[in-house]
């Protein structure tokens, strides 16, 4: 399973790429390998500040339903939206095509509480 | 103790383990619910043929001059009509007004049927038998010692034919033959299934359940036959409107609230069949339907269904994106008010109101 080194990741198995203040969000090759065939994305509207941990969204594969949680607190300034067209990305192309949203960090240094790509593949065994 | 070593295996266990299928806690049994990808696998079962591994599933053999009149007693369909050679769906009713299982009725011979029962409730089953078991009749458990692959879609029958000299094609739906199959002698070859593909089911003895999958699988080769675990079986049945025992019938429904009225005969008594007349003749208050969500989302089970004005007027008991038609549909039971095709409803999806639409089954 690929765990791309310039990431890092959460418990809930999102990723997160930062980009000085902003920040790529998706979840991982573990992530979508557990799911199955994903068939939704769905990013709830939200106009204000995420917390850490919060819901921003939800992703439906066949057979169940998981919720998408901040990896930091921040503001989504952008969604993928060719995941509407295409959410079989998820599972082709996590990291890339695959991502979810994009977000202005409001604390960065957040980032230190979230796991290196070592750490989280010892985590899922893969 | 793990809770893994609790777990029963099937003969094929370690087979599916290899193959890489990703193994879940099914009814007690370690099962396969995917090997690769579930649409893959729903999809080889719709366009040609795929094995499911399901011999998790219970049976029961009775045996005795009395062996019908206690089944006749039993279950909901008339076992009056069953010729050695044929197969009958049918339920089992408590005496409580609901469902103890559902089942397939297997005629051998005037006194000898075999009983295929879910493998959540095989010692339910035994038990309920066994308490009712007044005719005298002899009893046998025999779902550890048998396997059943089911072999299923349009290329089934070729895949099977491949393997026996029996003429499947004189094997008609819900019937069934002995014979040698693989050079296994005494399979019951059965022109039965849960996907509404087509296709056989064959039960054999656990010590040759890999020779069989083995043969299955060199025979179907030019078919491109795929292994096929429960995730698409639970996709394929719902598309065809079965029900899933637990989800869509279970100890407090009704057949005649099920939509199984067709396998529910008032010619005989069966358990409580005296409450279910009743209810066929007034009319049942809530009724199992099958719906197709318009707005983006899935309904899953125990979602509650609502009306137009927010009121709570069932739940969903089964749901999923059907990956033949790509929608998403679902089954549960709703007032009987809102139960005719074209009837808008509304699934609660996680606070989300989202609209659908009673449709008549099969979806497909």
């Amino acid at each position: 399973m690929n765990f791309p080194e310039n990431l890092k990741y959460t418990k809930e198995h999102e990723w997160i790429r930062v980009e000085g203040n902003k920040a790529w969000i998706g979840v991982t090759d573990f992530a979508q390998s557990e799911l199955g065939d994903i068939v939704f994305v769905e990013i709830q509207p939200h106009s204000g500040l995420l917390n850490q941990g919060a819901i921003f969204g939800t992703v439906e594969a066949v057979k169940t339903v998981s919720d998408l949680y901040m990896p930091v607190a921040g503001t989504i300034v952008e969604v993928n939206a060719a995941l509407d067209g295409s959410p079989e990305s998820v599972n082709q192309d996590p990291y890339g095509a695959g991502w979810m949203i994009c977000v202005e960090m409001s604390d960065t240094a957040q980032l230190n509480d979230l796991m290196d790509a070592a750490v989280y593949s010892a985590m899922v065994g893969a | 103790m793990s809770e893994a070593s609790l777990l029963k295996n099937t003969a094929l266990t370690a087979l599916h383990q290899e193959l890489g299928a990703k193994m879940v806690p099914f009814a007690g049994y370690n099962m396969p619910v995917l090997y690769d990808n579930l649409i893959q696998e729903h999809l080889a079962v719709r366009q040609s043929v795929g094995v499911f591994d399901v011999s998790h599933m219970g049976e029961f053999i009775i045996r005795g001059p009395q062996a019908g009149a206690l089944i006749n007693a039993l279950t909901t369909n008339d076992v009056g009509q069953l010729l050695p050679g044929k197969v009958q769906y049918s339920c089992m009713t408590n005496d409580q007004g609901g469902i103890v299982d559902d089942l397939l009725v297997y005629k051998f011979t005037e006194n000898e049927y075999m009983l295929v029962v879910n493998a959540s409730n095989i010692e339910k089953d035994w038990n309920w038998i066994s308490r009712h078991n007044q005719h005298g009749c002899d009893l046998y458990n025999v779902s550890d010692e048998w396997s059943l692959l089911a072999v299923q879609g349009p290329k089934a029958a070729e895949t099977v034919q491949k393997l026996t000299a029996v003429d499947l094609s004189a094997i008609p739906y819900y019937h069934f033959a002995f014979g040698s199959c693989a050079g296994i002698s005494g399979v019951v070859i059965s022109n039965t299934g849960y996907t509404g593909a087509g296709g056989f089911e064959l039960y054999v003895k656990n010590e040759d359940a890999r020779k069989l999958w083995d043969a299955l699988f060199d025979a179907g080769s030019e078919f491109g036959i795929k292994p096929a675990g429960l995730g698409a079986r639970d996709t394929l049945r719902l598309e065809k409107g079965f029900c899933l025992y637990g989800n869509d019938i279970n100890d407090t429904t009704s057949p005649i609230e099920a939509g199984l009225g067709w396998i529910t005969k008032f010619n005989k008594e069966f358990t409580h069949s005296a409450y279910h007349k009743q209810l066929k003749e007034q009319g049942p208050a809530k009724k199992l339907v099958g719906f197709e969500v318009v707005d983006k989302g899935i309904a899953r089970q125990h979602y509650i269904i609502k009306d137009a004005h927010g009121n709570d007027i069932g739940e969903v008991t089964s749901g999923t994106m059907s990956p033949s038609l790509n929608k998403a549909i679902g089954m549960g039971y709703v007032g009987t008010a809102f139960s005719a095709p074209g009837s808008e409803i509304y699934v609660d999806v996680r606070g989300k109101l989202l609209l659908a639409k009673v449709v008549k089954f099969p979806f497909l």
